[in-house]
């Protein structure tokens, strides 16, 4: 990406030379070696701290919300992935479009900081990516990986390495593949499962959220001004401590609340420092839509109406459901 | 907390249950009027429609202690606002899958389609979902022990 990362970089000073934009949204690095924070870039000079590699995993669209409204216009770089949310905003005219000059840029599929440090891997000095190895260079020594070994689980499963939308596109010469893996295969594994084996699985996962609400925050499809969990009347305002419903109401609603939007950008799943699988949860609702009502890719397009915007007269009924059988 | 026992200490079941206003409503209106009997421990909320159901509401009814939440609304074809249970349709059989996803009984939760002039099928549509309900017993996977606490 060394080679895509020059290209961007010239042609976001190129655009503020000729003032076609005054901001650049970009990702700049952060803390650590694997830390890249989404930011904003004012002038050319500002774009030194600019950065583009394996771990820029970050969704950009959803700071276009508010930046497409400041004056002026905006470049942004949006991944493949992100141009479906990119769309999908655009489609509920969350975002101002004319504001906006959006690059759509390659993507060799983003690194998973865990993956890495859960093979042992200690005081990181640098990371060097070189084609389809990841060399970690540590206090102890290097140590190599098979970029395919270190992925983003979402990028596993990459809806395809073709953006929906952008006014420019910068792209490798050696595009990869990195999709090996079928999105519905885990949530076709819960489904086989009784019922009290889900609820074991789901409250043994969801008992470890601990309401940072960092899945809310960072997911593109969730832009309410007022969000429903900031009610303090609601009594859902923050994690409690003794119960399990609230758990469940939580990730049932917030799920249910991106129903038909969600593009699986896999953000949330990213983000969640309990490492909590939202995306199992996501894609079951994804696999629910294609299922009854037709395949459905939010943010394929910016007009088709949303699987739960639209109806047909022959739709099933609920009684599908509790009509699947099982003792309970 | 309601009472959830009879006298000789069976179980018996609090549902709730959203009614439309123009149909079901009617309907449970109508059972009334014509004494046809459906178990008292029956909660009926009105609702404008049976779209207005947000997920939410079935959520915080199970939270509150019900057992069984059940969604009522006009026939297909028949919404007073001609389209809105074609919408609920859809978000409630997401949602009815969603809560069997998590492992929730799939018989808690229910859309039936009753009109003003149906009395005789609301009540028995009630008796029906009331004896699921005592057999699948009290709701415990959905409980608020918050709830139980303040309610007792
Ligand atoms: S990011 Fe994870 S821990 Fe935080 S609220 Fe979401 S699921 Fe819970
Ligand atoms: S729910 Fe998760 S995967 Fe879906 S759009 Fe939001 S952040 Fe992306
Ligand atoms: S008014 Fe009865 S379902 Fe809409």
């Amino acid at each position: 990406m060394q080679e895509i990362f020059g290209l961007i970089k010239e042609k976001a000073e190129k655009l503020f030379a000729d003032g076609s934009v005054n901001r650049v949204l970009g990702w700049k690095k952060g803390e650590t070696e694997y830390d890249r924070i989404p930011s904003v870039f004012e002038s050319a000079e500002e774009l030194e701290e600019f950065v583009y590699d394996g771990f820029c995993a970050a969704n950009l669209s959803k700071y276009l919300i508010r930046e497409s409204r400041e004056d002026g216009k905006i470049a942004v770089l949006l991944k493949p992935c992100d141009s479906y949310s990119f769309n999908q905003l655009v489609k509920e005219h969350r975002i101002k479009r004319d504001n906006i000059y959006a690059i759509g840029i390659d993507c060799d599929g983003k690194l998973d900081i865990d993956k890495i440090k859960a093979a042992g891997v200690k005081a990181i000095q640098s990371i060097e990516e070189n084609g389809s190895e990841v060399i970690v260079h540590t206090l102890y020594g290097d140590k190599k990986f098979n970029r395919q070994d270190v992925l983003l689980e979402r990028c596993l499963c990459c809806k395809g390495k073709d953006h929906v939308s952008g006014d420019e596109f910068i792209l490798a010469q050696n595009r990869v593949d990195t999709t090996v893996k079928d999105r519905f295969e885990d949530v076709r594994k819960l489904e086989a499962m009784t019922p009290d084996e889900r609820f074991e699985f789901w409250r043994s996962e969801l008992s470890k959220c601990i309401r940072c609400n960092a899945c809310r925050n960072v997911c593109p499809a969730c832009n309410c001004i007022k969000c429903v969990f900031d009610n303090e009347d609601s009594g859902v305002a923050a994690k409690a401590n003794v119960d399990t419903f609230e758990e469940n109401m939580f990730h049932i609603i917030r799920a249910f609340h991106v129903a038909g939007r969600c593009t699986d950008c896999g953000e949330c799943s990213r983000v969640c420092p309990q490492h909590i699988p939202l995306h199992l949860l996501n894609r079951k609702f994804i696999k629910d839509i294609d299922e009854l009502y037709g395949e459905f890719k939010a943010g394929a397009d910016t007009e088709t109406k949303g699987p739960l915007t639209d109806y047909r007269t022959g739709d099933a009924e609920p009684s599908l459901i509790s009509d699947r059988g099982g003792s309970n | 907390m309601p009472v959830k026992t009879t006298e000789n200490g069976e179980f018996k079941p609090l549902i709730v249950a959203f009614c439309c206003n123009w149909c079901s409503y009617a309907g449970a209106d109508l059972a009334g009027t014509s004494r046809l009997s459906y178990p008292a421990d029956v909660k009926i909320i009105r609702v404008p429609c049976s779209c207005r159901v947000n997920p939410l509401f079935i959520l915080r009814a199970f939270q509150r202690g019900a057992d069984g939440v059940i969604i009522c609304g006009c026939h297909p074809g028949d919404c007073h606002y001609t389209t809105g249970n074609y919408y609920a349709r859809r978000r409630m059989t997401l949602l009815f899958s969603m809560l069997d996803y998590l492992g929730i009984e799939r018989k808690r939760t229910r859309v039936e389609w009753v009109s003003a002039a149906e009395g005789v099928r609301f009540s028995e549509v009630m008796n029906d979902f009331a004896k699921h309900i005592t057999e699948l017993g009290e709701n415990k996977k959905l409980e608020d022990l918050r709830c139980k606490k303040s309610l007792d």
